[in-house]
């Protein structure tokens, strides 16, 4: 197995308008979306990018596949920096990563019919003509949609979400690529069909050698599609190993907290209190220092001072913790 | 809300699979249907677009004809009757001929400028909103100055430097009328443009023109339509001033020009309302169908507005 994608000490900065405070003083805020995460992805792994809302998991995923440029910091695809991709390079990439998207009733265009979305990527790739309905046959029974010939011809509106997304799937899949970004990709759907997605997002995977990233806030998911996982804090990433290692065992504060709020699924449950207070802070000032340490239960003075930097504990395991015994 | 208003069209082609050659212009168009106003409207377009077809075979006379009577002597200021069923003017021309042949100046003044409107408005619209950034900017500068102009001033001064004719008309409220439409078709494409189905096309490796013109555009066109059916209105009222004020072209019968007509010759003072009043109506109906229309545009676009 070789290296797929490097992500290396990845920042993105979204300016935010001054105040007249800021102006005089010139000052350039900014939300700090992302702000140094550094990752590897195998060839044919899945990993899950963990953490709450706003805490730059999706902005990752949109970096990587170059829907958005970073503020410093590369991602290398396959040994090539995407930052220089253009024209015909550029159209290559796009062959090779592709994205799933959190909800299917907007992903596809509400004007075209189900043919004709996932003839789109065919036509940009410039594959012939001929192939395309055995092209799109094929990718349909890929994503175990029966009944092609009624599909095709409908428009977004008349299929149900579960349809919905395996097309967006199938549309992603089509130009048989690397990798896919899938984006909270169940989140939308009714709890029904939420796991025939991930059992069948879980099977593609291991039938044709795609490596995956599952961007998700939910634990759950991210455990049973994903051997590895990164848990991500305002913009960094403070742990990431072995998802077991992660669920039984988590090492940061952060963690620890993340995995006492999953819900039990017992209505008398008695758990005692959350390990951590208060909100994420804001973006445009993060906390100096560790930038969990405000909400931190066993933060030290050196904590609010000195960054930790996200270094092994465990074989295949980092974290970004002062208070954590380093391998 | 863009995605309600798509919802309708392509529902009704589920729904009956069989339409004759109308039908399918009338889904082509999205055409509002159902609706009261919409159909009331749709309907005087369909009588007036009828009239000026068959103008040449609805007309007794020839507009500009004087006409005499059987014993020579000048048919002036005739009373309504059945050879002249809106009676004549103070020279002696058949006021209802001149109505017919009017509703052809009219309509095509006022569907080639909707066009134009709508085309350019929709154009620069787009390129506007999705490219943003200095384009933007430097067209809707443009927008800030073409709306600045007053409309009526400029007609004439246009008129007078280029000739009055039809088509001096059109191109006046076109080139004064866009920005209206294409500030509205911009702000909406700043929001269909964050919609995920145009990021997936990204993805897939669209290009940017593919993308603005196959995935953009079409979630775009109700809200053209309904600029281009208020632009309708709009410039047959316009085609009407001008010629009302004289700088219209003398050689074509419009209603504009009627009223002219008629107002320069008293026609308001010896009480002919046989001869102003029917220009007036026509000219009132077509405007108010256009704006008919347009209501079952906007119902189909913002179906909230309905409660």
């Amino acid at each position: 197995m070789g290296r797929l994608i490097t992500v290396d000490d990845l920042k993105k900065h979204y300016p935010v308008s001054r105040s007249l405070k800021e102006m005089v003083n010139g000052e350039r805020p900014a939300v700090r979306a992302l702000d140094g995460v550094s990752f590897e992805l195998e060839e044919r792994e899945s990993i899950g990018l963990l953490g709450e809302s706003g805490c730059g998991k999706t902005t990752t995923g949109r970096l990587i596949l170059k829907l958005e440029e970073p503020t410093s910091g590369s991602v290398t695809v396959d040994g090539q920096p995407i930052a220089r991709l253009k024209g015909k390079a550029l159209k290559e990439f796009r062959k090779q990563a592709q994205l799933v998207f959190q909800n299917p009733f907007d992903a596809l265009n509400p004007r075209l019919t189900m043919e004709q979305s996932l003839s789109e990527p065919l036509i940009n790739a410039g594959a012939p003509k001929a192939e395309f309905s055995d092209r799109i046959a094929a990718v349909m029974k890929q994503a175990r949609l029966p009944r092609i010939k009624e599909v095709l011809p409908k428009y977004p509106h008349q299929l149900s979400g579960g349809q919905l997304q395996r097309i967006v799937l199938a549309r992603a899949l089509i130009l048989g690529p690397r990798f896919i970004v899938a984006d909270e990709p169940v989140s939308m759907l009714d709890v029904s069909v939420r796991a025939d997605i991930l059992n069948l997002m879980r099977d593609i995977q291991r039938e044709s050698s795609l490596s995956a990233i599952y961007i998700s806030h939910d634990l759950a998911l991210v455990r049973y599609v994903a051997k590895r996982t990164l848990v991500m804090y305002l913009g960094r990433i403070v742990e990431d190993g072995p998802t077991e290692e992660i669920v039984l065992r988590p090492q940061h504060p952060y963690t620890k907290a993340l995995i006492a709020a999953v819900p039990v699924p017992r209505v008398d449950q008695d758990r005692g209190p959350l390990p951590i207070k208060g909100n994420v802070p804001d973006a445009r000032r993060p906390p100096s220092g560790c930038r969990f340490h405000d909400r931190c239960p066993i933060a030290i003075a050196r904590c609010s001072v000195e960054d930790p930097a996200l270094l092994p504990s465990a074989p295949g395991h980092r974290v970004a913790c002062h208070l954590v015994a380093k391998a | 809300m863009a995605h309600v208003a798509e919802a309708s069209a392509p529902e009704d082609a589920a729904a009956e699979p069989r339409v004759g050659a109308l039908g399918r212009i009338m889904r082509a168009l999205r055409l509002p249907r159902g609706d009261f106003f919409a159909t009331t409207g749709l309907i005087i377009y369909a009588v007036f677009l009828i009239t000026a077809l068959l103008a040449d075979v609805i007309r007794p006379h020839d507009p500009l004809e004087i006409l005499f009577s059987d014993d020579g002597q000048l048919l002036a200021n005739a009373p309504p009757s059945l050879t002249y069923p809106l009676g004549t003017t103070n020279l002696g021309r058949d006021i209802f001929s001149q109505l017919v042949v009017g509703t052809r100046a009219a309509l095509i003044v006022g569907v080639t400028a909707a066009i134009v409107v709508a085309a350019i408005g929709t154009l620069i619209g787009l390129i506007s909103g999705f490219f943003g950034g200095w384009i933007d900017n430097g067209l809707m500068r443009l927008a800030d100055v073409a709306l600045g102009i007053p409309f009526l001033p400029f007609t004439i001064v246009l008129s007078s430097f280029i000739g009055a004719s039809t088509w001096t008309i059109v191109m006046a409220i076109a080139l004064l009328l866009w920005p209206n439409t294409a500030r509205v078709i911009r702000s909406q494409v700043l929001t269909v443009r964050e919609r995920a189905f145009v990021e997936a096309a990204r993805v897939s490796g669209s290009s940017p023109w593919r993308i603005l013109f196959v995935h953009v555009a079409p979630n775009i066109l109700p809200l053209t339509f309904l600029y281009g059916s208020i632009a309708i209105g709009w410039a047959i009222l316009t085609e009407a001033s001008i010629s009302f004020l004289g700088f219209g072209p003398s050689d074509v019968v419009s209603w504009g020009y009627m009223l002219q007509d008629a107002y320069g010759s008293q026609a308001l003072s010896r009480g002919s309302f046989n001869w102003f009043v029917p220009p007036g109506v026509c000219i009132v109906l077509v405007v108010v169908a256009g704006f008919f229309v347009s209501r079952g545009y906007e119902e189909l676009l913002f179906p909230k507005l309905k409660d």
